[in-house]
């Protein structure tokens, strides 16, 4: 097992061995290795219902395992300490609480002043007294990275963050992921189901099918990078060859569902 | 330069339309206010004249002049204002003990499947039960002092706010709990920063319907049996074949109802105010 360390990181290693998940009798993950470096940006594709968000969930500990282990850097992951935040598709702030409030959630003593510089980091400082209902849904994501963010995680999870916003803002987003990332340095997983996105953003592109890592494609492209150049065009095509020779899952998977049913129906 | 005429006639149009917009906007927002209080207006017309041309007797309906005239004496003589006081006292602590009591039970088996188990069957027995049939029980146990107006507004104000406060509960939404959980709240913080906040819109309007029937309650209860207080008032006024004071009573339970669910909405407005229905 190699675990190098890129210079500079504030992320943890991840080992994940033998991970399976199953509902039932239906096996979503059956399993899956995997390694990623402190610092990487991994990104997660595949069709839908093919795992990658249920990897994502047992990753940020929402559910649990039926099998495997996760270790960050060599204990597990659970107990090792490290901050895991997750981002979700929808943007999940609080309809009661001030922009501002919500970017300090779970956070004591003198947070105001955090949360406006991490607003502000992600150009929203003018907005923080306004209710999230005031906001767009690009505005709304952007809140949620930045409550992620004040947490200087050591992993962050994005679970298909942009998949709701139109095409330009999302372009936006991801110049914005990008350029936090590499100012924090924490190991990101994005889920994602835009081929593109992944390419533009990870250092690795992976494809999850039949519940396992189905293809592991290091994208050595130089950052900012630029959807015409050259590479990446082909990589993409690879990508994107490979996910489509997959068939369409027709059942529906409980994966798809946000919340596991009855997960979460007892508050206290 | 042409195109700059018409651009300053245009504007010049405009302002000129503005103005008139201003004056009709403001008589469109008058008229918006007015509207709701012309068809009781209208009414009250009516019923005056149709009293004071003898076609309704003044036993029956007596005219809307009378009925005011009772309550300026009955205002002079302090009269009015003992009983408005001691029926607004045995609303409000009727509702605080019930409401608050419906809060409570709600709290526990929204909040807990054990509490859940435990009481909600039992509740929603008991509410089935109409609080007037208990009448006769009340009697039995309180007599006809305060503790039978008291334990029958309670009875009546509790089950709007628990069934409200329960269902609110659980309607909060999974994935905002989850997510508070993944940013490592837990008991009271997220009780007090996720959970309450959602269910209060549900709340709120259990607590509305509990006031109509605060009031409901509270004229039946005071009808019966009482030696005090708007209904008693009205009873009182009966025997002594007051006709004016018997409407004064009824149209006092209609401000005061009216009154307490306007504070109601007073305080969804404020405690609300995230909510985009009231921004």
């Amino acid at each position: 097992m190699t675990q190098t360390t890129l210079e500079g990181t504030a992320g943890v290693a991840l080992a994940i061995r033998g991970l399976a998940k199953r509902f039932g009798a239906q096996t979503v993950l059956a399993a899956l290795d995997l390694d990623i470096r402190a610092g990487e940006f991994v990104a997660i594709v595949g069709r839908s219902g093919c795992g990658k968000s249920t990897l994502l969930r047992l990753v940020a500990g929402l559910d649990r395992a039926s099998d495997g282990r996760i270790d960050a850097d060599g204990a597990a992951l659970a107990d090792s300490g490290a901050d895991t935040r997750l981002m979700f598709q929808d943007a999940r702030l609080l309809p009661w609480k001030s922009v501002l409030a919500n970017v300090g959630l779970g956070l004591s003593g003198d947070w105001q002043p955090r949360a406006r510089a991490a607003l502000a980091e992600v150009g929203l400082a003018e907005h923080a007294g306004k209710w999230p209902s005031q906001l767009s849904g690009g505005q709304r994501q952007r809140v949620a990275l930045a409550r992620a963010l004040i947490h200087e995680p050591q992993l962050l999870l994005l679970d298909e963050p942009l998949g709701a916003l139109d095409a330009l803002t999302r372009i936006e987003m991801q110049q914005l992921i990008e350029r936090l990332w590499l100012r924090h340095r924490c190991t990101v997983l994005l889920v994602t189901h835009d081929v593109e996105e992944a390419v533009a953003l990870a250092d690795r592109v992976l494809l999850i099918e039949d519940g396992r890592v189905g293809l592991d494609l290091p994208v050595p492209l130089p950052r900012p990078r630029a959807r015409g150049a050259a590479g990446f065009g082909a990589i993409e095509e690879q990508v994107l060859a490979r996910v489509l020779r997959q068939p369409e899952l027709v059942t529906p998977l409980v994966d798809e569902l946000p919340i596991a049913p009855g997960a979460l129906r007892w508050a206290l | 330069m042409a195109s700059t005429h018409i651009l300053q006639a245009g504007l010049g149009q405009t302002s000129a339309s503005g103005e008139r917009g201003v004056f009709a906007r403001a008589g469109a927002v008058l008229l918006r206010r007015l509207a709701p209080w012309a068809a009781p207006a209208l009414l009250i017309l009516a019923w005056q004249w149709a009293a004071t041309h003898g076609l309704i007797g003044s036993r029956i309906l007596p005219p809307p002049l009378e009925v005011l005239k009772a309550g300026v004496t009955l205002a002079e003589n302090g009269e009015l204002w003992t009983h408005l006081k001691i029926s607004f006292w045995r609303a409000l602590i009727g509702f605080a003990l019930g409401g608050g009591l419906g809060l409570l039970l709600g709290l526990i088996t929204g909040l807990s499947r054990r509490g859940e188990l435990l009481l909600d069957t039992s509740v929603q027995m008991i509410r089935n039960i109409p609080p007037l049939a208990l009448i006769p029980l009340v009697i039995l146990w309180f007599g006809i002092d305060e503790a039978a107006k008291l334990f029958l507004v309670a009875f009546g104000t509790l089950f709007p706010v628990y069934i409200n406060t329960y269902h609110g509960i659980r309607s909060v939404d999974a994935g905002l709990v989850e997510m508070a959980r993944s940013y490592g709240l837990r008991g009271w913080p997220l009780f007090r920063d996720v959970i309450l906040p959602g269910a209060l819109p549900s709340i709120l309007v259990g607590v509305r319907f509990a006031i109509g029937f605060a009031w409901i309650l509270l004229i039946v209860a005071e009808t019966i049996s009482a030696s005090s207080g708007i209904g008693y008032l009205a009873m009182n006024a009966r025997e002594f074949l007051q006709t004016d004071v018997v409407v004064l009573a009824i149209l006092l339970y209609a401000v005061l109802g009216k009154l307490s669910d306007w504070a109601a909405r007073w305080v969804e407005r404020i405690w609300l105010r995230w909510h985009p229905a009231y921004q």
